[in-house]
């Protein structure tokens, strides 16, 4: 077991590496400059500017530089955000973006369980239909639209939630919702098919024949069987709401990694959308790691190579 | 003899897109304290389904018992609620099913699977319930039965996850234990262990066992009793060498005369013609006489009744009605019947 998350850590670093490589040059590409035409800076004074910030080296020394910054821990210093290092400003934001994160997934995990459990036990009764046709549109429609409507008639009709900006909890409730819809559609979707098969298999009988109550055949035999599959998709899904924050942060200002993130592609602030990015790419192997490591926890067939454990 | 339980004129059938399956369609037995009935007949001939309904355990909501009683103890199980029903099964009716690999949960250890009845049905601590369940796994031959109990089923072979399915079945001592093929999907060996671990079983415990299969060979060394199903009915019924030695009906010849034997090399193996009926659109006469040679043409209007053979043995077919024909069996299914009365049916198979 140590030895195989020693491995799949190996594998992480690796991981990093090859996006920070693919990601630094790909930005170079991009179109345009950290100093826009508006801010009527002199030839010279652009010189000194890009001077400062090595802009002016050739791509390989920039990266060279910039890995072995990155080795140290060392995201360079971001160029807008009153020169700050961009380490610093990960840390002060990811705070709103890791709480809204996790709420979201949480909560949406948890109700689309709920309701996808409830949609199969009514099979093809008119709750099934109803969830399912929830489930349908929290998948199709994007997260912004829901982030608008709830806007609109929560907050600036009903004035039961702040519109936006961040602060106390009942700022965190409407992006929360906003963003929670995907992942509890997809839950619910995931538990109704699952759970309908697993209640038609045979140990499902063997259970009935021992005289087990219907209790006890949903939830210990059945749920824990149907939501096994669920936890393939909760990589997927922990990383749609990922991108999901960017969108929404912004719709709600929040402070968050997100809504910086846009703000630093806007105004080409190379090393801050670099760190974002890290972060971000970072996060997505951590949680292919955990859920590999949960799978193996709530499935006994399933035994790690590599490590006796 | 006490009767445990009598199924009077039971109907199932199944709603279904195309319209109606009369997946059982009127049967009755009876099955005494102690004793082991063999129910065998050819695929679809509604022997689980039977089974299912002795448990009310038919798919809701589109099986259902249409109409008879099935009386256990004196009460109907027809009429019981789902709570009065939880009560019942794997305490007093328990179940052995036909797939070992597929009828243990995936993820629960074998142990919890076991104490589960035991817990539910005895009010048992879960430190009684664990050592009953070594117990029991003792009992049908497992080895190092304490480590066991911690494992999950794809740790154990086909034959010894039946065995844990046995154990299972058998935790809470119960009157009647349905094994539904239960050696079908393992190989001849461990079939014929299984098969001398539930009679040693019976001897010990005395619950009544029926036991369905599709194989008369099998029927030969555990049953008692046989009954014989054909499209949802019971078309022969009698004591095991009723039907070994002296069977009435076509389709009962048919099965003796298809059913391989250590010394029938010298015979030609005989199918029965044909396929069973469609249950959608059930025939008005004798379901079988469309692949019964012997057919009269009275088969093909009207059902024969069950006629008495003797007190133990009927038989559904109008060849027993005095003013048919005398005809007898086929000749090669008289051999075989000859031979098994000469070796005596309970080793014809050895
Ligand atoms: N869930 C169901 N829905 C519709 N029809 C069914 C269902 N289950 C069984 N049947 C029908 O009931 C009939 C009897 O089936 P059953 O499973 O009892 O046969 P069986 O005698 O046990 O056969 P086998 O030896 O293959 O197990 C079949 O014709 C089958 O098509
Ligand atoms: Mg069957």
């Amino acid at each position: 077991m140590f030895r195989y998350i020693l491995r799949r850590i190996l594998y992480m670093a690796v991981t990093l590496f090859i996006i920070a490589t693919v990601s630094f040059f790909l930005m170079k590409m991009l179109p345009g400059s950290p100093l826009k035409a508006e801010d009527k800076l002199s030839e010279e004074q652009r010189e000194i500017v890009l001077e400062k910030y090595g802009l002016n080296d050739p791509v390989p020394v920039q990266y060279v530089r910039y890995i072995g910054g990155l080795v140290k821990g060392d995201l360079g210093i971001s160029f807008t955000f009153d020169n700050t290092p961009v380490t610093k400003i990960l840390m002060d934001r990811i705070g709103p973006s890791a709480q809204l994160g996790a709420q979201a997934l949480l909560i949406g995990t948890f109700l689309g369980i709920l309701l996808g459990l409830i949609a199969a036990i009514s099979h093809n009764g008119a709750l099934d239909y109803t969830s399912t046709i929830l489930a349908v549109l929290g998948t199709s429609i994007p997260s912004f639209v829901f982030a608008g409507l709830l806007q609109r008639y929560l907050a600036v009709e009903w004035e039961l939630f702040p519109v936006a900006l961040w602060g106390t909890f009942e700022h965190t409730i409407l992006p929360t919702v906003a963003l929670m819809i995907f992942p509890m559609a997809t839950a619910a979707r995931f538990t109704r098919t699952e759970m309908i098969e697993v209640m038609g298999s045979n140990f499902i009988t063997t259970a009935r024949a021992k005289g087990v109550s219907e209790y006890g055949i949903i939830f210990k035999h059945g749920l824990r069987n149907a939501l096994i599959p669920l936890v393939t998709v909760m990589g997927p899904m922990a990383v749609s709401l990922m991108t999901g924050t960017l969108v929404i942060e912004k719709i709600f200002a929040v402070p968050g990694i997100g809504e910086q993130f846009v703000t630093s592609v806007m105004v080409n602030d190379y090393p801050t959308i670099m760190g974002t990015t890290l972060l971000f790419a970072f996060l997505f192997v951590l949680i292919i790691l955990v859920i590999d490591l949960l799978y193996v926890l709530i499935d006994p067939r399933i035994r790690l190579t590599g490590g006796e454990s | 003899m006490s009767k445990l339980l009598e199924v009077k004129d039971l109907k199932v059938s199944f709603n279904t897109y195309n319209g109606e399956v009369q997946a059982v369609r009127g049967v009755t037995f009876d099955l005494n304290k102690g004793e082991t009935l063999a129910i065998v007949g050819e695929s679809g001939s509604g022997k689980s389904v039977t089974s299912m309904a002795l448990m009310q355990l038919l798919p809701k909501p589109h099986g259902y018992v249409k109409s008879g009683e099935i009386l256990f103890e004196g009460e109907d199980i027809v009429k019981k609620s789902t709570r009065d029903m939880q009560k019942i099964r794997g305490k007093d009716i328990s179940m052995v099913f036909q797939d070992p690999m597929s009828s243990l949960n995936p993820t629960m250890k074998i142990g919890n699977q076991i104490m589960e009845g035991l817990i539910k049905h005895q009010n048992m601590n879960r430190t009684n319930a664990r050592k009953k369940a070594v117990e029991l796994l003792e009992l049908v031959g497992i080895p190092h039965p304490e480590t066991r109990l911690n494992q999950y089923p794809h740790q154990f072979s086909g034959g010894m996850r039946q065995r844990v399915v046995v154990a299972i079945a058998l935790a809470c001592n119960p009157k009647i234990l349905i094994a539904d093929e239960p050696t079908t999907a393992l190989d001849v060996t461990i079939q014929a262990q299984i098969l001398e671990l539930m009679k040693d079983i019976q001897k010990e415990t005395d619950s009544a066992i029926i036991f369905i299969t599709h194989d008369l060979g099998v029927v030969a060394n555990v049953a008692d009793r046989v009954a014989v199903m054909y499209a949802g009915k019971i078309v022969e019924i009698g004591t095991t060498d009723d039907i070994f030695y002296n069977a009435k009906h076509p389709y009962t010849w048919g099965l003796l005369g298809s059913m391989p034997t250590l010394d029938s090399d010298e015979e030609e193996l005989f199918a029965i013609p044909g396929s069973p009926p469609d249950l959608l659109n059930p025939p008005k006469g004798d379901a079988f006489a469309p692949r019964n040679e012997f057919a009269l043409e009275i088969d093909t209007v009207m059902e024969p009744p069950m006629f008495k053979v003797s007190d133990t043995h009927y038989a559904a077919t109008w060849l027993l009605h005095e003013d048919a024909p005398k005809i007898e069996p086929p000749e090669s299914v008289q051999r075989r019947m000859q031979g098994f009365s000469n070796t005596g049916s309970k080793d014809g198979e050895k």
